[in-house]
C-alpha cells in the first residue's frame, strides 16, 4: 500500500434544506451600473469579466443606472410592465385550471417574467425563439392570442396543435416561436443552425434560445456552443439560471464553482452574465448581443441569474426539497414589482394604475379562458380523431392509412 | 393463476403488502445493504427520492454518495456508469422517463453493450438502468413512449419488464446482480395499481391484488423466464407491463380460453414458455403499447412462426399502439385496450 490519503467522493449539496432558514447574504450581487459596458466589437477573450460580473440597470432606488440603461421611453417600460403582468395572471389561471382538473399539466414562469419579456422587446418580431417550456412571455409579449395558448393547454378541438402535445408546449411559426419539445436542450443548437441558416441565405433575421441552467449539463448545451462559434452563428444562447432543476439545485449542474456565463470563454464566445429580475438589464443585454449577431459577429451566451419562486410543474411539490420561505428571501426581487417602482419613480405610473392594470390584465385572461373553456376543456372535447393519423409524415404511408381504417375513423 | 410466485423458504418473512414503486425501492434497499459496490444515481433521485418516489429515503440511509441526484445529461448518466461498472462497481441508475434515454443511446448501444464483445472479456460493465415507460397516464407524447424494441434490437443489451410488485422487487435485484447492462423498463402506469384499460373504472390499488405481497428482504425472480398468468387452451397471449391485465381482463371478456403469458424478460426471451404453450393453443395474439412497426411483437411473431410453424391454425395477430407519436388529447384512442384485443382473440379464433 502507498502512504496516500484515500480519495473520497464529493457530491455537491445546497446550503438549505426544508426547515432551514434561507440567508443569501452571502451571495455577491454587485452593484447596479457597475459593469462595464464594451463595443460590440469587442474580443470575447477581453471580456471575460461580465462573465462572473453581473449586469443591472435598477438600482436600489429604482432608479436606471450605468452604461447599460438602455434609455426606453416610458410607453415602452409600461407595456413590458403589462406584458408581465399578462404573462402572471395567464399563469395563475392555467394552473387553477390544472388543479381543477381542465387538463394534465402546467408550468409557471412565477418570478422570471422579465426574462421571456424583457427579451421579446429587444428582439425583432421575424427573429425566430427556440425557447424552453418557462418562456411562455416571449408569445405574451409579441401579442398571440392567449385564447389560442388555452385552447392548447386544454387539447380543445380549436387547440392549434390538435391534441397531440402536452399542455404548454406550444408551437407558433408566425409569431417566431418554434415548437417546444419536451426533451431539454435539443432546440439550442437546433437554434444554431437556423441563424446559420440565415447567415448562408444572406438574411437579417437572427435566433434566440433559452434553456435552464440544469439543462446546460446536455451534450446538446456543447453542441450548440460549439457550432455557434465555429460559424459565428448570428444567435443568442440564453441560460435561465433559476436556481433550480425540479429538485436539484444549481450546483449539481456545476454551478458551485463557477458561473455558467463563463461556460462561454472556452469556446472563445462572448459571455455576459445579467440579473434576470431586472427588466431594463435583460433588455440591454439581448439587446447588446443581438446587434452583435446582426453585425455578422457572431453568438452571445447571456446567463440569466433569477429565481424559479413556483414547483417545477404542477407535478412537483417544492416544500419537500428546499426551503419553503426560500423565494421571499431571494435578494434580487420580483422583475414585477421592480419595474414598477422604476416608472413610478419616473412619475410615469403609480399604485392606482398599477392595481387597474393588473386588473385588466386578470380580466383579460379571464375573458379568453371563458371563450376557449368553451370550446372543451381536456376529456370534454377534442380535436377530430381523424387527425391523430395525420402529420405523422407529409403524405400518409400505407400502413398508417390502414391502421386509421381499422380505428374506424 | 400464478400469484404469487412465492420466494423459496420465504414461510418465515413477513410479507407487507407493497406498490410497484414500494417494491423497486425495497430491492434498492436490499441490494445496498448487501454489496457495498451498488451505489445509485440519477435526476432528482437522491435528497428527493426521484420523481416517482422510487429512491425515497434511500439517501437518507445510505449517504450521498451511495444515492446521489446527477446532472441533466442522460449520456453522462449512462456513460459515468459505463466506468463505475468497468472499475468494478454495481451501478442502478435511473433515467427519469424512458422518453429521455435518447441522448445516451450511443453509451448504450455502441458502448455498454459492446464492452465485453469488442475487448474479448477483457473489460464488462455491470450496471442496471431503471426507467419509467408507458402511457395510459396523459403525459403526452414525451412521457408516454413504449421503446422497449430499440434495446431488444441491441445485442449486448438485456430488456426486462416487471408487471407486479412481486416481480418488479425480485426482477430489479436479479437485474443489479447480473453481470450484463440490464435495462430495466418500469410500466408507470400500473406504479400504483394494476390497470386493464377501462380507464373510466376506478383505480384498484395494488393492496387488493395477491402480487402486492412483497417479502422483506432478499429475494430473486430469475431473468428469462416468463410467468404464465393464466392458462387455457384456445389461443396464447404474449405480453409485457401493463397490457398483461389487458389481457387478463380481453380474456375475461371474451369468454374464450386463452392463455396469458407474461413475458417478464424481452431479452433473453423465455422462448421454450412461448413455444410449449402456442403448441398447445395453435393460436396466438401479441400485444404491446409500443408502436407496431418494427415493434417487439414483430419479433415474438417471427419467433413464434418459425418455432411453431406446423401447429399454427391461424395467423398472428398483433394489437399495438398505432404508428404515431403518443398524442396527448387521445390518450385512450392510442392504448390499445381489452376491446381492439378482444376482436383480435375473435379474428384468431375463427382465422
Ligand atoms: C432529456 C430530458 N431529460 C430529463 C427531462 C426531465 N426534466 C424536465 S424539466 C427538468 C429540469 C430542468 O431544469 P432547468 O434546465 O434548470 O430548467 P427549469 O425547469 O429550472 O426552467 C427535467 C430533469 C427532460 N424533459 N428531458
Ligand atoms: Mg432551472
Amino acid at each position: 500500500m502507498k502512504n496516500r490519503k484515500p480519495l473520497s467522493l464529493r457530491v455537491p449539496q445546497p446550503k438549505y434544506r426544508p426547515g432551514d432558514s434561507p440567508d443569501f447574504t452571502g451571495l455577491v450581487v454587485p452593484e447596479a451600473g457597475s459593469v462595464r459596458r464594451p463595443d460590440i466589437g469587442v474580443r470575447p477573450h477581453d471580456i471575460a469579466d461580465l462573465a462572473y460580473g453581473m449586469i443591472r440597470v435598477l438600482d436600489s432606488h429604482h432608479r436606471a443606472v450605468g452604461p447599460w440603461d438602455p434609455k426606453l421611453d416610458p410607453e415602452t417600460l409600461r407595456r413590458g410592465l403589462q406584458s408581465m403582468l399578462l404573462t402572471r395572471a395567464y399563469d395563475d389561471r392555467m394552473y387553477r385550471a390544472q388543479r381543477q382538473g381542465r387538463t394534465s399539466f402546467y408550468m409557471k414562469s412565477t418570478g422570471e417574467e422579465a426574462v421571456a419579456t424583457a427579451a421579446s422587446f429587444a428582439l425583432e418580431r421575424d427573429d425566430m425563439c427556440f425557447p424552453s417550456y418557462r418562456q411562455q412571455g416571449i408569445l405574451i409579449a409579441r401579442g398571440y392570442p392567449l385564447f389560442k395558448m388555452m385552447c392548447q393547454v386544454y387539447s380543445n378541438p380549436a387547440d392549434p396543435l390538435k391534441g397531440r402535445q402536452l399542455p404548454i408546449m406550444y408551437s407558433a411559426k408566425d409569431y417566431g416561436f418554434f415548437s417546444i419539445s419536451g426533451n431539454l436542450g435539443t432546440q439550442f443548437p437546433q437554434a444554431v443552425g437556423w441563424a446559420m441558416a440565415s447567415a448562408y441565405k444572406g438574411d437579417d433575421r437572427i435566433a434566440a434560445s433559452w434553456v435552464g441552467e440544469g439543462t446546460t449539463a446536455e451534450g446538446d448545451f456543447h453542441h450548440a456552443c460549439t457550432f455557434a462559434a465555429v460559424y459565428r452563428a448570428p444567435v443568442i444562447l440564453n441560460v435561465v439560471n433559476n436556481q433550480w432543476a425540479i429538485s436539484s439545485f444549481s450546483g449539481i449542474a456545476g454551478g458551485d464553482d463557477s458561473t455558467f456565463a463563463s461556460r462561454a470563454i472556452g469556446y472563445g464566445l462572448p459571455g455576459i452574465r445579467v440579473d434576470g429580475n431586472d427588466f431594463l438589464a435583460v433588455y440591454a443585454a439581448t439587446q447588446w448581443a443581438a446587434e452583435r449577431a446582426r453585425s455578422n459577429m457572431g453568438a452571445t451566451l447571456i446567463e440569466l441569474y433569477t429565481y424559479r419562486v413556483e414547483g417545477h410543474s404542477t407535478s412537483d411539490d417544492p416544500s419537500r426539497y428546499r426551503p419553503q420561505d426560500e423565494a421571499k428571501a431571494w435578494p434580487l426581487g420580483d422583475p414585477i414589482v421592480r419595474l414598477k417602482n422604476h416608472l413610478i419613480q419616473l412619475g410615469e405610473w403609480d399604485e392606482e394604475r398599477h392595481e387597474s392594470a393588473n386588473k385588466d390584465a386578470v380580466e383579460q385572461v379571464r375573458a379568453s379562458d371563458r371563450e376557449a373553456s368553451a370550446l372543451g376543456t381536456l376529456g370534454q372535447a377534442k380535436p377530430s380523431i381523424k387527425t391523430m393519423f395525420e402529420d405523422v409524415y407529409k403524405d400518409m404511408p400505407w400502413h398508417i392509412r390502414r391502421q386509421r381504417q381499422e380505428m374506424g375513423v | 393463476m400464478a400469484y404469487p410466485q412465492t420466494a423459496p423458504g420465504n414461510g418465515g418473512l413477513i410479507m407487507p403488502t407493497m406498490n410497484m414503486i414500494q417494491a423497486l425501492n425495497s430491492a434498492m434497499d436490499t441490494m445496498l445493504e448487501r454489496d457495498p459496490n451498488v451505489l445509485i444515481f440519477g435526476e432528482d433521485v437522491g435528497y428527493f427520492g426521484g420523481v416517482f418516489r422510487a429512491t425515497e429515503g434511500l439517501q437518507r440511509k445510505y449517504g450521498v454518495t451511495r444515492c446521489f441526484d446527477t446532472p441533466i445529461g442522460e449520456g453522462g448518466i449512462i456513460a459515468t456508469a459505463i466506468g463505475m461498472g468497468a472499475y468494478g462497481l454495481r451501478p442502478v441508475v435511473e433515467i427519469q422517463f424512458a422518453d429521455y434515454i435518447y441522448p445516451a443511446f450511443d453509451q448504450l448501444v455502441s458502448e455498454a453493450a459492446r464492452l465485453r464483445y469488442r475487448s474479448a472479456g477483457d473489460f464488462s460493465a455491470a450496471m442496471t438502468v431503471r426507467t419509467p415507460y408507458g402511457g395510459g397516464i396523459f403525459g403526452g407524447q414525451t412521457h408516454s413512449q413504449s421503446p422497449e424494441a430499440i434495446f431488444t434490437h441491441v445485442t449486448g443489451l438485456k430488456t426486462v419488464i416487471p408487471s407486479t410488485p412481486y416481480d418488479a422487487k425480485g426482477l430489479l435485484i436479479s437485474a443489479i446482480e447480473d453481470d450484463d447492462p440490464v435495462i430495466f423498463l418500469e410500466p408507470k402506469r400500473i406504479y400504483n395499481g394494476p390497470f386493464n384499460g377501462r380507464h373510466d373504472q376506478p383505480v384498484v390499488p395494488w393492496s387488493k391484488h395477491p402480487a402486492s405481497e412483497v417479502p422483506e428482504g432478499y429475494y430473486t425472480v430469475p431473468l428469462g423466464r416468463a410467468n404464465i398468468l393464466r392458462s387455457g387452451e384456445q389461443m396464447t397471449i404474449l405480453a409485457y407491463g401493463t397490457m398483461v391485465y389487458v389481457a387478463l381482463t380481453a380474456a375475461e371478456a371474451s369468454g374464450i380460453d386463452a392463455e396469458v403469458i407474461d413475458l417478464r424478460t424481452l431479452l433473453p426471451v423465455d422462448i421454450d414458455t412461448i413455444v410449449a404453450s402456442v403448441e398447445k393453443t395453435g393460436r396466438c395474439v401479441i400485444i404491446h403499447e409500443a408502436t407496431r412497426t418494427s415493434g417487439y411483437g414483430a419479433e415474438l411473431s417471427a419467433l413464434v412462426q418459425e418455432h411453431c410453424f406446423y401447429h399454427l391454425e391461424a395467423p398472428i395477430e398483433r394489437v399495438t399502439g398505432w404508428d404515431t407519436p403518443y398524442p396527448h388529447a387521445f390518450e385512450w384512442e392510442y392504448f390499445p385496450g381489452p376491446e381492439r384485443v378482444t376482436a383480435a382473440m375473435r379474428r384468431v379464433l375463427e382465422g
